[in-house]
């Protein structure tokens, strides 16, 4: 149990995010087949063993760098629409982490704060709009308001309000996207890009727990 | 799903190697990041006109490289939008000095990688206009949706396009007349079957022996709704009814009119559409000028078809009708 994240933890956080994503890829292209076009579980598997690979290969030296690599990586290696997404969010955090050694529970809702909001300016998608804003918001709000919480119950707190995110995702019409085409018919299904912001943060969470 | 592949990771991969192998002297490939180049580009002076999108449509787009269509084709994973570090290489590999054109089709993931690409391409200094185009009928266009899809207007745009960019016009040119091809091109597809993604392994969606799917894109993503199967004569007039009525053409006008095939329909049938959707523009005044009937941008295996209709105007008739020579389109050259 620690309060706050360096390198090497923010680095075995990505490699079991790889993990997960590799272990969920088929159930996350199942959702996309039923309102999408059946590549987001393969397109974030694709992505995050990129990410893997480039952290074990050239550790980086910071936070900051860090979550560069991060983003830089994703956007070249995931495509469609979650690759710039997630990508934006990562180079969005690099800013808010640059000249921090290491990431209290504060500091990683600034950081998060910042990714959701560039994926907010370059998807242009609202809550309720079935779409991964609909996981990160209330992830966002949940880990603002446990900062002062130790951090493994702050990232904890913000695993389950993503997951109760993702589960109320069901119910909606899509907006956004590729599902956005489904109209109606896109109800009663769970969103993907939420479904993988959800394994992202709840990886986050095991880390910090230890 | 039997599938003539060695493995679902090296399907993009190898169907380029195979494309370099059979063209040499029209195209060259380059990996890493993957693009589809004219042989002999950078072509001083003239505008690079680059696409992309996610693989599995082919011809479309890398067999659309050559002289008097595009300059380069970004290829994705299959049906995933290829990514901004592809779009910048081969916006570097094709820059003559007159600035390049990105022509995207209108998916969420297209749209926000190019977007990427073109800042990047900005950054380095690249003059990049971007047009996106976005004629499928079946789509509402409200505030509601991510807009109408992109579809098989592309493919005439990309033509014509090609064609004023190697006549030597400007790149506001060029642009501008893609966006006039764009504002008067309307498509409308249906769908027999669905397909299968090699790494999903299963069909997208299942279809009944006696049913089909309309309204559908070209990424095995179900369409507007689904319907008893019905003739071909029938299912032409449920494609050309809302193609005709959303723009709306005219009697007397001139237009092209495409019927295209997803992958799996033979060309018999695609015939057999295309005199019943003919005999339809006819009856509705509008003069059928210039066509084309193939599969130019499939959705890999499925069976179905799409139409197309083109208001031409004289540019657009004259760059339509100038030569071309790519691995899927020739003509006078
Ligand atoms: N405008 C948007 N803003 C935020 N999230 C979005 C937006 N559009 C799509 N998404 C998210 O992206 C997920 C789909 O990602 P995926 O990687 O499957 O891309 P895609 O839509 O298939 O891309 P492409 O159009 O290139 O095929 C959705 O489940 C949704 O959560
Ligand atoms: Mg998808």
């Amino acid at each position: 149990m620690t309060d706050s994240l360096d390198v090497a933890a923010l680095t075995a956080w990505l490699d079991r995010a790889a993990a997960v994503l590799e272990r969920e890829k088929a159930r996350l292209t199942e959702l996309d087949a039923a309102i999408g076009d059946s590549d987001h579980g393969v397109n974030m598997a694709r992505g995050f063993s990129a990410v893997a690979a480039k952290l074990a290969g050239a550790p980086p030296a910071d936070p900051a760098a860090l979550f560069k690599t991060v983003g830089m990586t994703l956007i070249s290696t995931v495509g469609g629409a979650a690759g710039p997404l997630y990508g934006t969010l990562f180079l969005q955090a690099a800013g808010k982490a640059t000249g921090k050694p290491t990431l209290d529970a504060p500091a990683l809702a600034e950081c998060l704060k910042a990714g959701l909001a560039g994926i907010v300016q370059r998807g242009k998608a609202e809550p309720g709009d079935k779409t991964m804003v609909d996981a990160l918001g209330p992830a966002v709000a949940a880990l603002d308001a446990a900062a002062g919480a130790p951090l493994p119950q702050a990232l904890a707190a913000a695993a389950a309000a993503a997951e109760a995110g993702m589960a109320a995702t069901i119910p909606l019409v899509a907006r956004k996207g590729r599902a956005s085409y489904l109209g109606e018919r896109s109800a009663g299904h769970q969103d993907p890009g939420a479904t993988s912001s959800f394994l992202l943060l709840k990886a986050l969470a095991d880390t910090a727990a230890g | 799903m039997k599938k003539l592949i060695n493995a679902p990771e090296a399907v993009v991969a190898e169907a380029l190697a195979g494309m370099a192998a059979a063209h040499p002297g029209l195209i060259r490939v380059q990996t890493d990041p993957a693009f589809v180049v004219r042989a002999d580009a950078p072509v001083r002076g003239k505008v690079g006109l680059v696409s992309g999108g996610g693989s599995g449509h082919e011809p479309m787009h890398g067999g659309f490289v050559g002289r008097g269509m595009l300059d380069a084709a970004c290829p994705g994973a299959v049906f995933t939008s290829p990514t901004p570090d592809q779009m910048l290489a081969a916006a570097k590999a094709v820059d003559g000095g007159a600035g390049i054109l990105f022509i995207v089709k209108n998916y969420t993931g297209d749209v926000m990688n190019f977007e990427m690409a073109a800042e990047l391409a900005a950054a380095e200094g690249l003059t990049v206009d971007s047009v996106v185009i976005d004629d499928d009928v079946a789509v509402k266009d409200s505030l509601y949706t991510a807009g109408r899809r992109g579809v098989a207007t592309t493919v005439l745009a990309e033509k014509i396009c090609g064609g004023a960019a190697e006549a030597g016009q400007p790149l506001a040119a060029v642009a501008d007349l893609c966006r006039r091809v764009n504002a008067n091109g309307r498509s409308m597809g249906m769908a027999l079957t669905a397909c299968t993604v090699p790494h999903a392994g299963k069909p997208s969606f299942t279809l009944a022996d006696d049913e089909m799917e309309i309204g559908i894109g070209i990424h095995g993503e179900p369409g507007r709704r689904r319907v008893p199967l019905e003739p071909a004569d029938r299912v032409a007039e449920m494609l050309m009814e809302p193609v005709i009525e959303d723009l709306p053409f005219g009697a007397g006008d001139e237009v092209l009119l495409f019927v295209n095939g997803m992958g799996g329909t033979p060309l018999i049938e695609l015939y057999v559409l295309y005199r019943k959707a003919h005999e339809i523009a006819e009856r509705h005044g509008l003069k059928v000028v210039r066509n084309l009937v193939g599969s130019y941008i499939t959705s890999l295996e499925m069976a179905g078809a799409s139409i197309t209709l083109l208001r031409l105007d004289a540019d657009m008739i004259r760059y339509w009708d100038a030569p071309v020579l790519t691995p899927a389109l020739r003509w006078g050259a």
